[in-house]
């Protein structure tokens, strides 16, 4: 879950907007050692030996990873000599759409099971008019 | 479905979600499928490997109500229950909520109202249902959103997949 109380109060200060990016941000957070990249990386600017050790990942792998955040927008990374240094993208839309769009999904899942439920019962109570 | 039907959620100041959604039915319906124990197990669904084990409800002023899932292993447990403050049926309900999780400490009470408001539409009678979510500290909210987050997530696999499968995500 959540970590870093920072990280979350950054994430709300941001506006909420719709764009075509949802899906790429969606991709991005749906690994969990993507997740745990982005929550280092909400402490501060990072190299990316440094998160792969934490997450006990080759150079390669993590940097697969940053890449995929850094398609979403989510990270931008910078190459100082050999050091590759990590940060959260600065422009924060997506990362706040995702704050909200995830729980938003969920209770929407559970809203259209109800419509479903609604509809059964008003059907129950038509029938029960009738048979009266 | 209804496209009109789509539920909003807004962050209308530091401590509150506010959820607002349209239901196609009269408000007594939508009461009864929120607050009948077999009725809320039809719709409100578990995260992604977990079950429902326990539904109670006692709707009265200074009733409680108790929620149990358990896990994908079986032996992690999360409770939610909380105690009822405001009950008018079938317009408005107030309750105390607090998250027990089997490990770590236990999410801080929020508060919760809901309320039911009617209005006549083309189809019948319509229902605009608030959800309305006070959290103790700006902290708590914004941790609450963000299990949201991660469990939204988890339920958008299958549209990822499907996008996985149309090529239109780099699948590397």
């Amino acid at each position: 879950m959540v970590d870093n109380d920072r990280g979350n109060r950054i994430l709300n200060h941001m506006v909420l907007d719709q764009s075509p990016t949802l899906d790429r941000v969606f991709h991005a957070l749906a690994h969990p050692a993507r997740r745990t990249i982005l929550r280092r990386l909400t402490a501060g600017e990072r190299n990316l030996t440094e998160l792969g050790a934490r997450l006990r990942m080759s150079f390669p792998a993590v940097s697969k990873h940053v890449r995929v955040l850094e398609r979403a927008k989510l990270v931008r990374r910078r190459v100082v000599g050999r050091q590759h240094l990590c940060r959260i993208e600065g422009r924060p839309l997506a990362r706040a759409e995702a704050w909200l769009e995830g729980y938003r999904q969920v209770w929407e899942a559970k809203f259209q099971a109800l419509d479903l439920l609604l509809d059964e019962m008003k059907r129950e109570e038509a029938g029960r008019e009738r048979g009266h | 479905m209804n496209r009109a039907n789509t539920l909003r959620v807004t962050t209308p100041n530091d401590l509150e979600v506010v959820m607002e959604r349209e239901f196609n039915a009269p408000r007594v319906l939508v009461w009864r499928a929120m607050t009948a124990p077999a009725l809320i197990r039809r719709w409100m669904f578990s995260p992604p490997g977990w079950t429902m084990t326990t539904c109670e409800e006692d709707v009265r002023v200074g009733g409680s109500f108790h929620w149990a899932w358990s896990g994908p292993d079986g032996a992690q447990v999360m409770v939610m229950r909380g105690t009822y403050r405001e009950v008018a049926p079938p317009e408005r309900l107030v309750r105390t909520e607090r998250f027990e999780m089997g490990c770590g400490p236990d999410m801080p009470e929020q508060v919760c109202t809901l309320t039911l408001a009617e209005h006549s539409g083309s189809g019948g009678s319509r229902t605009l249902l608030t959800l309305r979510v006070r959290f103790p500290s700006k902290e708590a909210r914004d941790a609450m959103v963000c299990a949201g987050m991660e469990q939204g997530v988890s339920a958008g696999y299958d549209r990822l997949e499907e996008m996985l499968a149309k090529g239109e995500v780099d699948a590397r």
